[in-house]
């Protein structure tokens, strides 16, 4: 009998290290098999996504001749909630990001006359990739205000391949001090120079708007015009992040630093350029 | 251009937070494979080795409460020299909670940090990865006000009761409350006397709805009768997610329960947001994330109604010392702070909100006590004090709040525009007064999205009807379906590792506990025979 014994007992530790190496072996693959699994459906989602923007955009295209496309001037003249569809060109572009599974990004766009801002515009991120600086694209959205910035929200697209447009930078040193000019360029690509690095919480900059945030946050910087008037410019930070040029060369700014700027004309309760180049004269 | 901006919408604070979430599950909930060990108390702190320790704070982008806590690192640092804390600091509760959940699964993350209590909850997925606090906070030693701190840290009868309850999750503790706020209903008392309202000392829906309404009058030239101006958004809720959770609790309506059940698609609901809707169409109601902030309308005389966090009070007002707009722009009006507005003024609710103090576990108990000392410290009186005073915070201690420097502090509300601007100070002593009528919502991991589809449906709803659409019974239920698709509520479930369901045991789990309970049936069966011979 303690033969028997001696013997089930090992058979037990047999069975049991078996076991403790099964379970083991048993979840890893299972668990990899799951973020696989999780993997491939938010993958399948973000296709779906894809294919009803896709969808969406193959219904406007086959029903061409219904859409009626608004000049730069006719979008101003809309009013804020009402439907918009405008043709435009893409020249620049905030950071993809997802939203509940669904993914989207900001667009910087303009044509001969006048540019849009296209807040959060769900698209994959194929799309996105594809929609380079010079990207023509038909846009249907809302018209919409927010904070002065007037922009187009919950937008639909659709890429365009018959030309392309990237606007060059109008200079508006001249208007720096009038918001009510600088208002008639919300949202284009524009430029400013020969303005001074002015001190800003005892610095050049601040990581946040009172230097509360950290590196890799949005940049502000206040530049002086001739006249001694103070202005605020913003890196960003979805736009140009931390690893990128502007943001490492306006870090490297010392206050009384003579620099020109060249950004988009965002507005925030007045003028608020997004930088995207910054250059020590 | 003016000067001090503080522009950027929040964007990406939801952005990969449910794949992360799903990533954590599935990296920490194998059968308790990956948990760690209950923290025990050592037997005392060991001072003679160093140890680091990793805090996340969140900050209001406010320069001055990241000062404060730069110096309260400093003082601890100087009560206990060998704990180094690393301060990392963040402005969006999201971010943290979005790094936490990464973090977790590479066993990474911070030791301290500041957080929502929702947000433990979804930490809580695997176990061990949180310090429960029920028994260490009556440790006589190293618990709350215990013999061994080199601090006057709060007793544990010292910390408001309710705000402790509200870290209580299946009847564990699992954090403290660091600081406790609310939300407030900031009237330009100016503008609306001079409509002929008087103003309630609670304010009923009925009542602001009406004011509202009764703002949208024009002058002749087109211009609005209460301004004078081409602008006027009369009423604005920054955050409609509260909004619509309170309106629900103040008429019983279901939101969601203990459970992690979801009933907010009811009756009540599609009642409240057609109320919403009606409003939103008229443009007598806006929203934060329509329009903008509610304190840059309010300070430039376009709004005379809005409700937004207490801890935002600095923000409110004709002289408040933070503001977005430039100077021209603001218009001299007097501004009062009453609670939220109510559907029964004698039944009064207001959401309780404010950070929270998380422990992450640790391999070595020394540091996890470390963390803990310096997670009672942030609830000593200074920090508790000073922090309060950045913003309508209020002190989640009651040795704070009874301190004479704190109630002399309060006494001198309205004496300057500064430290005691009076607006921040109504709010704080408007909280205090109200503790008892403050509420919050179940903690479970997946309230976090069901708090951001309660919001979304405000959002739409307002939405739909200033670009010429109906909310009714149709929308109602497509929207209801649409919503719930997008935040997955459907797929939401408990899925804290206290009350978790593993499923089915492995056949070879099964295997091996039949092969034990053989082991010992044959061992009782040979020591039972072995007996009987010996005795024979």
């Amino acid at each position: 009998m303690k033969k028997f014994t001696v013997v089930f007992a090992a058979a037990v530790m047999a069975v049991s290290l078996s076991a403790c190496g099964a379970e083991e072996n048993a979840q890893v693959p299972e668990t990899e098999a799951e973020v696989v699994t999780e993997a491939e459906e938010v993958e399948a989602d973000a296709e779906a996504d894809a294919e009803d923007a896709d969808a969406e955009a193959d219904a406007d295209t086959t029903e061409e001749s219904d859409v009626v496309v608004m000049s730069y001037d006719e979008f101003v003249a809309a009013d804020v909630d009402t439907e918009v569809i405008v043709e435009t060109y893409v020249q620049d572009k905030q950071g993809w990001w997802e939203n509940e599974g669904v993914g989207m990004a900001t667009f910087y766009t303009q044509d001969k006359d006048g540019a849009y801002f296209l807040y959060n515009m769900p698209c994959s991120q194929e799309d996105y990739d594809a929609m380079v600086p010079g990207t023509k694209i038909r846009v249907d959205g809302f018209k919409a205000e927010w904070s002065g910035e007037v922009e187009i929200i919950d937008a639909t697209y659709e890429i365009l391949a018959d030309d392309t447009y990237v606007a060059e930078a109008t200079d508006l040193t001249d208007k720096i001090a009038d918001a009510e000019a600088l208002a008639d360029y919300m949202n284009q690509y524009v430029s400013f120079t020969g303005l001074t690095v002015a001190e800003r919480e005892g610095a050049a900059f601040t990581y946040g708007w009172d230097g509360s945030k950290s590196q890799g946050d949005d940049l502000y910087i206040n530049l002086e015009d001739a006249d001694g008037n103070v202005y605020t410019f913003v890196v960003e930070s979805y736009l140009r992040g931390a690893d990128t040029d502007v943001y490492q060369a306006v870090e490297a700014f010392n206050v009384g630093d003579t620099v020109d700027i060249t950004g988009f004309m965002y507005w925030y309760e007045g003028p608020q350029v997004h930088v995207t180049v910054a250059t020590v004269k | 251009m003016i000067s001090s901006l503080f522009g950027k919408r929040i964007r990406k604070a939801v952005s990969i937070t449910v794949s992360v979430v799903c990533m954590a599950a599935l990296l920490t909930g194998c059968h308790g494979s990956a948990g760690r060990e209950s923290f025990n108390m050592p037997e005392s702190f060991d001072e003679g080795t160093v140890y680091e320790i990793d805090f996340w704070a969140k900050n209001d982008t406010n320069k001055t409460q990241v000062e404060i806590y730069q110096k309260c690192v400093e003082d601890f640092e100087a009560l206990y020299p060998n704990i180094h804390v690393n301060l990392k600091l963040y402005t969006d509760y999201s971010a943290i909670y979005n790094d936490v959940i990464t973090n977790i699964a590479t066993d990474t993350t911070p030791n301290v940090c500041i957080t929502y209590p929702d947000h433990i909850a979804t930490y809580m997925t695997g176990s061990g990865k949180i310090v429960m606090l029920d028994d260490i906070i009556d440790d006589p030693r190293y618990g709350l006000g215990g013999s061994e701190l080199k601090f006057d840290g709060p007793a544990k009868d010292e910390i408001v009761p309710k705000f402790l309850e509200e870290l209580e999750l299946n009847g564990s503790l699992m954090g403290l409350p660091f600081m406790r706020s609310s939300e407030a209903l900031y009237i330009n008392k100016t503008y609306v006397e001079a409509m002929g309202y008087e103003i309630p000392d609670v304010p009923t829906w009925d009542w602001v709805w009406e004011v509202s309404e009764a703002a949208l009058e024009k002058n002749p030239d087109g211009t609005y009768a209460v301004n004078g101006q081409d602008v006027m958004i009369p009423f604005i809720y920054k955050s409609t997610d509260n909004m619509l959770i309170t309106m629900l609790r103040q008429r019983r309506g279901g939101y969601s329960d203990a459970a992690g059940s979801i009933l907010l698609f009811n009756e009540t609901t599609g009642s409240i947001l057609t109320e919403i809707a009606s409003h939103g169409q008229t443009k007598a109601f806006s929203t934060f994330k329509i329009s903008s902030y509610p304190g840059n309308f309010m300070n430039a005389g376009q709004c005379i109604l809005a409700v937004d966090s207490t801890a935002g009070a600095t923000w409110m007002g004709s002289h408040a010392p933070l503001s977005d707009i430039h100077d021209t722009k603001k218009v001299e009006f007097e501004t009062v702070v009453r609670p939220v507005p109510q559907y029964d003024v004698s039944d009064v609710q207001m959401i309780s909100q404010g950070p929270s103090i998380c422990i992450f576990n640790k391999d070595d108990p020394q540091e996890v006590l470390a963390s803990w000392l310096f997670a009672q410290f942030l609830l000593t009186n200074e920090m508790q004090e000073t922090y309060s005073e950045t913003e309508g915070y209020v002190p989640v201690t009651l040795k704070a709040q009874n301190d004479p420097a704190y109630l002399d502090y309060l006494s001198r509300g309205g004496s300057d525009n500064g430290l005691h601007y009076g607006v921040k100070i109504d709010c704080v002593k408007m909280v205090i007064e109200n503790t008892d009528n403050t509420f919050i919502t179940p903690v479970f991991n997946g309230s976090a999205s069901l708090r951001n589809a309660a919001g979304q449906m405000v959002e739409n709803c307002v939405k739909t009807v200033r670009r010429g659409g109906t909310v009714d019974g149709e929308y109602l239920e497509q929207m209801y379906s649409d919503v719930s698709q997008m935040y997955r509520l459907t797929e939401l479930k408990q899925d804290n590792s206290i009350s978790r369901d593993l499923g089915p045991l492995p056949g070879t789990a099964i295997a091996l506990l039949a092969c034990i309970a053989a082991a010992w049936v044959c061992m009782g069966l040979y020591v039972l025979k072995d007996r009987l011979i010996k005795k024979k």
